[in-house]
């Protein structure tokens, strides 16, 4: 890339070449000599400096032979000898960093306080003493741990029902594949795949068989944890999970065309969003009231009922549906680049 | 109680222990997946049942289904299925040759 003609000479140029393999001391040699020429001398002379001049290009070859032999060298060291070198020296810190994790670990879980001791720094915590002591009166929930989740922490458990949406939807883009509007695929060389995965579910009698009784038992197990999520151990996320683990078992016994039945794309979007508006609207609603000492006008009704601890079982309901739909679209865009 | 407890906690390091340490990426799942049902009663008896639901549900069930659609994706069950079935001896040799070659 020369931009001027007298690139060579210029600053710039001269520097590019010192960089690049210091050149600049042989022009300088040349240069002298011919200085040298010019100022007249004698002829003897001139054939000393001609001897020189040869003397001193043959010392340069040579050099040159020798940087590019040791440049070759130095190459091919990281991959022959280097390599050795660093595999072991790799292996004994990767040996080391290991140990000193688990003597970490190990001293950390030696100096802990006995598990359940009444005065571990856990226990005789102001916050937990306050949730375990008040939690049914102020929740209305049986199950402290509902109470705090979807209760006293609920803008967590928002955010994490965002996470999860979050990355469904981010699957669905990686993993799409794309129909035109007539139903062929943007993508002729993807058809191949989109059949193994369509055709992949085989008509195996002994899943089909299990799942048949299996399923209906999961998925009622799976509404029960939601809807019992304040009175018995459970709730949104572990029910969400046990109807979406269902679903995946359904699905992989009697194929997509029966799971498309009454779980598309559109299901999936509708109750997803639905779900998180209304869990988002519920929490405006609370933290408004709470921020301006008003009375949220929910009744909490009596605890150990269904249908009590005002907003934490609609909440919880909404937190099964995003998941269950996460867990199985998930399952299905991996399989098949859609739900 | 206690020695059902230190064995399934033994149970537990072998389990991670041979996960990673297991050459098969199917079988270093199954380990894993046998490894999140032994955390699950372990969950039980540290006295939390909600968390051994999830572990159940999400853990040993979902998480592994997802390896073994990812394994499938990466054609890391293919090899297996080869040397099982013994039907194509020819790309079985070679494999192994290929095999040798890399090693």
């Amino acid at each position: 890339m020369k931009l001027r003609e007298n690139y060579e000479n210029t600053k710039w140029g001269r520097f590019v070449r010192f960089v690049n393999g210091g050149e600049m001391a042989e022009d300088n040699f040349r240069l002298t000599g011919e200085q040298l020429l010019d100022a007249g001398l004698k002829p003897s002379q001139k054939g000393q400096e001609a001897q020189h001049v040869d003397l001193y290009h043959k010392k340069r070859e040579r050099s040159k032979q020798d940087h590019s032999h040791m440049m070759e060298q130095y190459e091919n060291w990281s991959k022959t000898k280097g390599l050795k070198i660093f595999g072991s020296i790799y292996r004994i810190i990767s040996m080391c960093i290991c140990l000193l994790v688990i003597l970490v670990l190990l001293l950390t879980v030696a100096n802990m306080p006995k598990f359940g001791a009444a005065d571990a720094p856990a226990n005789s915590n102001e916050v937990a003493g306050r949730y375990i002591e008040k939690g049914q009166e102020e929740t209305g929930a049986v199950n402290i741990v509902t109470g705090m989740i979807l209760d006293y922490r609920a803008f967590d458990t928002l955010g994490e029902s965002h996470v999860l949406f979050i990355a469904a939807c981010t699957v669905l883009i990686l993993l799409r594949i794309d129909h035109r509007k007539d139903g062929s695929l943007v993508h002729a060389e993807l058809a191949v795949e989109e059949d193994d995965r369509k055709l992949e579910p085989k008509n195996d009698k002994i899943l089909q068989k299990a799942a048949f009784f299996l399923v209906p038992v999961i998925l009622i197990f799976g509404i029960y944890v939601i809807l019992n999520g304040h009175i018995s151990p459970g709730g949104g996320f572990s029910g969400g999970a046990i109807i979406g683990a269902g679903l995946i078992l359904y699905l992989n016994a009697f194929g997509f065309q029966k799971t498309e039945r009454f779980f598309t794309y559109r299901t999936f979007s509708v109750v997803s969003l639905c779900s998180l508006l209304f869990y988002s609207g519920a929490k405006c609603y609370s933290f408004f009231c709470g921020a301006n000492h008003l009375e949220s006008g929910i009744p909490l009704g009596n605890a150990g009922d269904i249908i009590s601890s005002g907003l934490i079982l609609p909440l919880n309901i909404c937190v099964g549906c995003v998941v269950a739909c996460t867990m199985y679209s998930f399952y299905a865009i991996f399989r098949k680049g859609g739900i | 109680m206690l020695t059902f407890k230190a064995i399934l906690l033994l149970f537990l390091v072998v389990c991670a222990v041979a996960t990673s340490l297991s050459k098969n990426l199917l079988t270093s799942v199954v380990i894993y997946m046998s490894y999140s049902l032994v955390m699950c009663i372990l969950w039980i008896l540290l006295e939390s049942p909600d968390l051994a639901i999830t572990e159940a549900a999400v853990g040993a069930g979902v998480t592994t289904l997802l390896f073994f659609i990812t394994l499938k994706k990466i054609h890391a069950m293919k090899d297996m299925q080869i040397k099982k079935k013994g039907e194509r001896g020819q790309e079985e040799k070679g494999l192994e040759k290929g095999g040798e070659g890399a090693q």
